[in-house]
């Protein structure tokens, strides 16, 4: 599914991953997880293609293909989500409105007729029910006014209608109460299925208890220093990154 | 990406409005005295009433000066240089004899002229150049009392009510394009709504300039007697040419005791193109007057062609309890220019406005609100309350917000907020992510900020308006 070789990228001069390796399979969960400031959001960001940083180094395939070159619309249309960790408001345009646009702009690149507002609005309401969300939420304008939970589950909701083979979630559990961090969980395990893979940067440990990753991956300074299963998450939980950080020390 | 280069491709898509009607043309020679006045006026068969109003106008207007204190550039206009009369030379009795090119014109526009878009709901009286070609469902309007005509009928079949009003709201002496307007007004559409009448049609004018040269001097007339209520429709559009031209037309509104009128229009005349070259100079004075108590004027308009528009669309709320209302979008792109905004004028007590105006600007475009909001010493709680935003989007356009205020009444209560934001590469690429194109993102955000106004329009003018915000942005995301 991704296949991310030596990759290399920053912002200007500045490089902040530093030659990332990693294969994530269909049907596959990985955690990537990391001190702050070690480059994690910058993945999220350069794989989806933000303009904002240069790759310098190496290669990213998705399904086979570099997609280095394509802009962001093309990657999301090919099936690559990401659930932004600041949701970003656009006034006075209604939550559906925006998933209308977002989920036809995907329909006519699969060269399928576009759904009208009445289909959607049925397709869209099952949907709400795996966020546990009002239907009043559609009529709000997207994330204006939202809370911080809000956001979050609402994009969860997004990644539910669109459907994407590879989601990356940005630090998509921080920020959450119990409620709102379960309701997540449950809409990430609902995408999981043999066909379609998932990559999701946080900082704790709690919601990989939810989701059980396969693999769990340490992100130090622009490098994978550490790989496992899930139980290096909970290690990472109890012993900090101090011991990580000694081990790449000394080698 | 949502790199310039993108967002100044979007803005190059030209104007597909741009076609030029091949008809013969009744022309005066370019110029203006008042041989040309006497010439216009007996063209048009007018009484000697109209004639001697339009001569009193030209005086008064030799006395007066050009502006300058607007916020717009453009190289000074020789008046003598331009044509102040041009006609289709065949002229129809009805609908069957319109010349087919002119039909053909205005199917390219899409404006529904035939009989049976009376179920649609539209009554059109189509201005095209000078003299109004067709009016469509006037009988069955006339059946109601309702009268809907061009001017230059008004003129002859309804004197009385022309002389009462002519004026009324917009003197002759008003400013120096209101006043050349009144003398050499070439035609345009009048309404009369009588007592307790619920107009049951939209009733719609489509304005298109089209002979070159020729600037345009419509006159609105629109009087709704007590207790009636009509809504206006207002389109334009024009073909493309390089010189730059004249558009000074003056719309008058008259409502009185408990009438309500709603004006919309939706300008779409052409911008210039790309660097700034040729375009629409729209200097147009519109104003309503609520005279008698408890009655209401709204204005909405969506402007987002000519390259220089410069307008207030006022409300003069002299009946106690009178509400005016302004909804405005302006969207300038490339090298366009706008100064509009609203005169809200408070004279009778308890009167209320309100203010919303949306101003968009992309490329090299310049975007100013200018707006007074006075009230009177006897506006007893009086209310205003005034939004402006603005939208910039990209690095090399402007907006500039001048708000005036003039109160002389302690219980008045006003309110005024403004916001300015400006489309950033986040939110672009937010959209993005989801997979929307920046060209459709760049609009949905557009149409999100707008919002509050196109619902204010009559449906059908709603869906045109949202489309031509897309069309002018089109190169405009960077």
């Amino acid at each position: 599914m991704l296949e991310i070789r030596d990759l290399h990228a920053g912002v200007g001069d500045v490089e902040i991953l530093k030659g990332i390796n990693l294969t994530v399979k269909a049907g596959e969960f990985h955690a990537i997880m990391g001190p702050n400031g070690s480059g994690k959001s910058t993945l999220a960001r350069v794989l989806s293609g933000h303009h904002s940083y240069t790759c310098t180094r190496g290669d990213v395939l998705y399904k086979g293909k570099s997609i280095l070159e394509l802009p962001p619309e093309e990657r999301a249309r090919e099936g690559i989500f990401m659930a932004f960790q600041y949701p970003y408001e656009i006034p006075g345009v209604s939550t559906q409105e925006f998933l209308k646009t977002a989920y036809n702009s995907l329909r006519e690149h699969r060269g399928q007729t576009e759904l009208d507002a009445v289909e959607f609005y049925r397709f869209l309401k099952d949907k709400l029910q795996v966020v546990e969300m009002d239907p009043s939420y559609l009529n709000r304008p997207l994330n204006d006014g939202f809370s911080g939970g809000e956001k979050k589950r609402n994009e969860i909701l997004q990644m539910a209608v669109l459907e994407p083979d590879l989601a990356v979630l940005d630090e998509t559990d921080s920020g959450l109460d119990i409620d709102a961090l379960r309701i997540v969980s449950e809409g990430i395990n609902r995408l999981r299925s043999p066909s379609k893979a998932v990559l999701l940067i946080t900082h704790y440990q709690r919601i990989l208890e939810y989701v059980g990753p396969d693999y769990v991956h340490v992100l130090m300074d622009g490098r994978i220093v550490e790989s496992g299963d899930g139980s290096l998450a909970q290690h990472l939980e109890e012993h900090g990154y101090d011991w990580v950080r000694d081990q790449v020390a000394t080698a | 990406m949502a790199d310039k280069a993108t967002i100044q491709a979007i803005a190059d898509q030209e104007y597909q409005y741009g076609f030029v009607t091949e008809i013969d043309q009744d022309k005066v020679a370019p110029g203006l005295n008042e041989d040309v006045i006497r010439l216009i006026s007996e063209k048009k068969g007018e009484p000697d009433f109209m004639l001697q109003w339009r001569l009193r106008a030209y005086r008064h207007w030799l006395t007066m000066k050009e502006p300058t204190w607007q916020n717009v550039y453009y190289p000074p206009i020789d008046y003598q240089d331009i044509v102040y009369y041009a006609a289709p030379k065949q002229g129809p009795e009805s609908l069957d004899e319109v010349d087919p090119e002119i039909l053909e014109t205005y199917e390219k526009l899409g404006i529904p002229l035939e009989e049976q878009k009376w179920l649609a709901g539209v009554a059109v009286d189509a201005v095209f150049d000078s003299v109004s070609v067709a009016t469509t469902h006037q009988e069955r309007l006339a059946e109601m009392g309702i009268i809907f005509c061009s001017f230059s009928e008004a003129v002859k079949n309804h004197p009385d009510l022309i002389k009462k009003y002519l004026g009324s709201v917009v003197p002759y002496t008003d400013n120096f394009y209101a006043t050349l307007n009144s003398a050499v007004f070439s035609d345009g559409s009048f309404c009369y709504i009588p007592k307790g009448v619920r107009c049951p049609v939209e009733l719609s004018t489509y304005f298109r300039i089209n002979a070159r040269d020729t600037g345009q001097f419509e006159r609105t007339l629109i009087v709704a007697d007590e207790g009636s209520y009509v809504s206006y429709l207002e389109g334009c559009t024009a073909p493309m040419r390089d010189e730059n031209q004249l558009h000074a037309a003056v719309v008058e509104l008259v409502a009185l005791g408990n009438a309500e009128i709603k004006y919309a229009t939706v300008q779409n005349w052409y911008p210039g193109d790309k660097d700034g070259k040729g375009g629409i100079y729209n200097f147009v004075t519109k104003r309503g007057k609520c005279v008698g108590d408890d009655s209401r004027i709204s204005w909405t308009q969506v402007e987002t062609g000519s390259s220089i528009t410069w307008k207030y669309p006022g409300v003069i709320l002299q009946g106690d309890r009178s509400v005016g209302e302004f909804y405005s979008i302006a969207l300038t792109n490339n090298y366009q220019q706008a100064d509009t905004g609203t005169k809200m004028i408070h004279l009778g007590r308890d009167t209320r406005s309100t203010i919303v105006s949306k101003a968009i600007s992309a490329g090299h475009g310049n975007n100013t609100y200018r707006g007074l909001v006075r009230i009177g010493p006897r506006a007893a709680r009086a209310k205003n309350y005034t939004q402006c935003d603005s939208l910039l989007i990209g690095d090399q356009c402007g907006a500039h917000t001048f708000p005036y205020v003039e109160v002389k009444n302690s219980t008045s209560n006003m309110e005024h907020e403004a916001t300015t934001s400006k489309i950033n590469e986040e939110q672009l690429f937010y959209c993005q992510q989801r997979g929307i194109s920046p060209e459709n993102a760049v609009g949905l955000i557009v149409s999100g900020f707008c919002r509050e106004v196109v619902k204010k329009l009559p449906f059908e003018f709603a869906v045109e308006a949202s489309r031509l915000l897309g069309v002018s942005l089109e190169g405009s995301t960077g």
